[in-house]
């Protein structure tokens, strides 16, 4: 049977085993037999899910369908995008390689690479989004997670990731300025910048959204930052690199925390002390966000990145495990009245394009092309490797949303709505949100207010009423579902703590990091100005590093107060943007990656990139127009915004949901806000695409351009492909192994 | 030989495989957090240093990781939502 798959070896150097193994031909009959296997399986579990109305689908299903999906697209597309576009070559040294310096260049294990990755490339946006989206019902939300991961996100963070690596690492907003010229360059570098602040904002306004009246929450998320100082101290002080010791103290003592966060919120003090208020907790955010940026890494941001590495693994690991021991039975319909309508209260519009929208991490995330052109390709050991860390990677992400899904359709569709309509709405009250959501339609029993109040209670909070943001509703889901694995109706308070916390450490570590990016980002653009402005370059100078730290949080601090005073629902109103701006990133990076296309004249397969491209500007195009321009109140921002000072001209008290003129003020300036932000980041990548137009046609014409890739250097190193090593490619791991065997020896013999 | 030795011997073979089993695969996992973590970055600093400076000295663990983190604050990466 072997001989049947050609093996060729690849060699740069004739005293040195083979570098590369390229094996082509039929794949052995077991394992076509076994994707055989795997196709069927993933057309029943689709049919179900598509199929199967009146009853309640059983969310294995949504694993099946998803991960057979993975497996289908990792063997055959996957490998088309490698075969035709990247074409890795594993006689090349990656960066890694070639520079190794065992810092940030360093060729990395692919299966530990693979782990830091998906560290880097998931937080809490696979895990909020899909929670938001299921007010549309369970379909929608599943085809665009699985299908946007496999024909979109994961093809760009792979696409972004291969071009990064014969580029030594160049981020996306550098390739953008090498490939498309200045104006195009320039206009991606700004587009990054504003993205990254209205991303760490709605962020933000997650665990605001969460945390706030929560003394339980509150407490055991204000403990993770002695936690982490105590890490930061002993991995300086005491026990320098024993990293995953300090690590399993910290993840015992969040656990700790978690439970005390219990007892604390049971006593007066305890209440008097972490009960914030929305705007309170929103001015702690930035004020731990600047101190975060300022302070030096390995204090705080190191020792909190390893704790939420640790927990993003684990937690993802006891989710999975969780929904297939419980087998939990979905609430949802499989295409809800509000997909059809678009009016629902979670968020406003029509299915397409705001669902495409509302989930973007988990199917296509443009933020990826960040750590897909920053840290990753730094640490690849082969060029081979790309399609498993950049293609697997993002396969697990949507993994993540999928399950996060599922946690939302699981729960009584009536609590969901209760839980995620905002309080304009609800009325704030277990009472008038019993009314409110029973007065929807939705089917089913209706709910009573004490049934609201006893999953609060349930889970030691007061109230679950409008608690929008996403993080509530997947707590307790998740709570539901892991506390009918282990712990019973007893433990149900600490998963729904357990969950909240890691969401927000997670999101905090994002709100630190990107903070701290955004700041340099900042200090090297007023330093490439003429006169004063050059010293911002010298980042030793603290005043500046202060000042540009004040500018970046005081930008997207103003947000978040914003959208935690807005009268109308911050969640509801920002996040929409958020998804616009994740996206129109997206959009920058497939760009650049479609003009690399377009140069090497692969003019055949520049549809790979183009197709979710194309489908990403209709989407975010017609979204910002939408924005924009829709005269429907709850969908355009400038619309609303002439509602309400048509309102206020008149002389009206109250309108809509703004009860005082103040509110009303309050909303006529965030619509203009809103409306402003949607038009600079539509018009940014507008200047990014159109600048890639030219090129691309400058491109055709001269019959294909350079691209600024790096010469090639020979690779003097071998390293497996994919996850497991295959026979040829445990046979050439024996000879370089007896290789460093043999030197080892013959020094030892000197 | 009696038949119940003989299946003694052979509940005894199969523990051993499954304590071995186990054995492995706690290794594995600990190799895969030691790694992941940076618990092995030292080592392979110094390893890095024998193969490509024959004969420098390594600095310590401690200033290895002070010059980890002093690269980490000038060259911060972004981490996702």
């Amino acid at each position: 049977m072997v001989a049947q798959s050609q093996v060729e070896l690849v060699r740069t150097d004739p005293e040195l085993p083979p570098v590369g193994v390229v094996e082509r031909g039929p794949a052995p009959p077991a394992r076509r037999v076994g994707l055989v296997v795997v196709a069927v399986l993933g057309a029943v579990a689709w049919s179900v899910l598509a199929l199967v109305r009146g009853e309640h689908v059983n969310a294995v299903w949504f694993v099946f369908a998803a991960v057979c999906t993975y497996v289908i697209a990792y063997r055959f597309y996957a490998r088309l995008v490698e075969s035709r576009i990247v074409r890795p070559r594993d006689d090349r040294a990656t960066p890694a390689e070639q520079l190794d310096n065992a810092k940030d260049f360093m060729p990395t294990d692919r299966r530990v690479l693979y782990g830091h990755h998906f560290a880097a490339i998931a937080g809490a946006g696979p895990l909020v989004g899909p929670v938001l989206a299921a007010q549309m019902g369970y379909l929608p939300g599943t085809v665009w997670i699985i299908v946007g991961c496999v024909l979109g996100g994961a093809v760009q963070d792979y696409l972004v990731l291969a071009l990064s690596v014969r580029r030594h690492g160049r981020s996306v907003g550098q390739m953008a300025r090498d490939e498309l010229g200045r104006v195009g360059g320039v206009a991606a570098l700004v587009a990054v910048f504003v993205i990254m602040i209205i991303l760490i904002a709605v962020l933000a306004l997650v665990v605001v959204n969460a945390l706030a009246q929560s003394p339980w929450g509150v407490f055991s998320l204000a403990m993770t930052i002695p936690i982490a100082l105590f890490m930061g101290v002993y991995l300086r002080v005491l026990r320098p690199g024993r990293v995953s010791e300090v690590t399993l103290i910290g993840v015992g003592l969040l656990l700790l925390a978690i439970v005390a966060g219990g007892w604390v919120a049971e006593t007066s003090w305890g209440q008097d002390w972490f009960t914030l208020s929305p705007v309170a907790l929103a001015w702690w955010l930035a004020a731990y966000g600047f101190a975060a940026s300022v302070l030096p890494v390995w204090l705080l941001l190191a020792p909190r990145d390893y704790l939420s590495t640790f927990m993003k693994v684990g937690t993802i690991v006891l989710l999975a495990v969780g929904i297939l021991v419980a087998r939990p039975e979905v609430q949802a319909p499989a295409v809800s009245q509000f997909a059809l309508r678009g009016d629902g209260p979670v968020f406003a519009g029509a299915l397409f394009p705001f669902l495409f929208i509302t989930i973007a991490c988990g199917a296509l995330s443009g933020f990826h092309s960040l750590i897909a052109s920053g840290t990753t390709p730094k640490m690849l050991e082969k060029e081979s490797q790309a399609k498993l860390i950049g293609y697997g990677g993002m396969m697990m992400e949507s993994f993540v949303a999928v399950m996060a899904l599922v946690t939302a359709v699981v729960i009584d569709q009536h609590l969901y709505f209760a839980i995620n309509a905002p309080a304009g709405a609800t009325g704030g009250t277990a009472e008038t949100a019993a009314a409110y959501v029973n007065g929807l339609g939705l089917g089913g029993t209706p709910i009573t207010p004490g049934e609201i109040q006893q999953a609060a209670t349930a889970v030691g909070e007061e109230s679950v009423v409008s608690r929008t943001g996403g993080a509530p509703t997947l707590a307790l889901g998740m709570s539901q579902v892991l506390s009918s694995v282990v712990g019973g109706s007893g433990l149900a308070a600490f998963w729904y703590h357990f969950a909240i916390m890691f969401e927000a450490l997670f999101i905090l570590t994002t709100v630190d990091a990107g903070t701290r990016v955004a700041r340099f980002m900042l200090s090297d653009s007023l330093g490439n100005l003429p006169g004063p402005g050059r010293r911002f370059r010298d980042p030793s100078w603290r005043v500046g590093a202060w000042l540009c730290a004040l500018v970046v949080v005081a930008l997207w601090g103003a947000i978040v107060l914003m959208g935690v005073t807005d009268p109308l629902g911050g969640i509801n109103t920002l996040f929409p943007l958020f998804g616009i701006a994740n996206q129109l990133l997206a959009a920058v990076a497939l760009t650049v990656v479609t003009v690399v296309v377009v140069k090497k004249r692969l003019y055949r397969w520049v549809w790979i990139p183009a197709l979710p491209l194309v489908w990403d500007l209709a989407v975010t195009m017609t979204a910002s127009y939408q924005k924009v321009f829709s005269a429907e109140p709850r969908i355009g921002y400038w619309a609303q915004h002439r509602a309400f000072q048509d309102a206020r001209a008149a002389g009206e008290q109250s309108f809509g949901v703004a009860k005082t003129p103040a509110e009303m003020d309050a909303v006529i300036r965030n619509t203009a806000i809103q409306g402003t932000l949607s038009i600079v980041f539509a018009g940014l990548v507008l200047v990014v695409v159109l600048a890639a137009v030219v090129v691309v046609v400058r491109s055709v014409r001269a019959g294909g351009l350079p691209t600024t890739e790096d010469p090639e250097v020979p690779s003097r190193l071998f390293a497996p492909k994919g996850m497991i090593p295959t026979p040829a490619e445990r046979e050439v791991q024996a000879q370089w192994d007896a290789r460093a065997a043999d030197r080892v020896g013959s020094v030892a013999a000197r | 030989m009696s038949d119940a030795t003989a299946v003694g011997r052979r509940t005894d073979a199969r523990g051993r495989g499954v304590v071995r089993g186990i054995v492995r695969a706690g290794a594995a996992v600990r190799w895969y957090t030691t790694t992941l973590l940076g618990d092995r970055d030292y080592a392979r600093y110094v390893a890095h240093l024998a193969r490509t400076h024959p004969g420098a000295v390594p600095v310590t663990e401690k200033e290895y990781w002070r010059a980890r983190h002093a690269e980490q604050d000038a060259h911060p990466s972004a981490r996702c939502c």
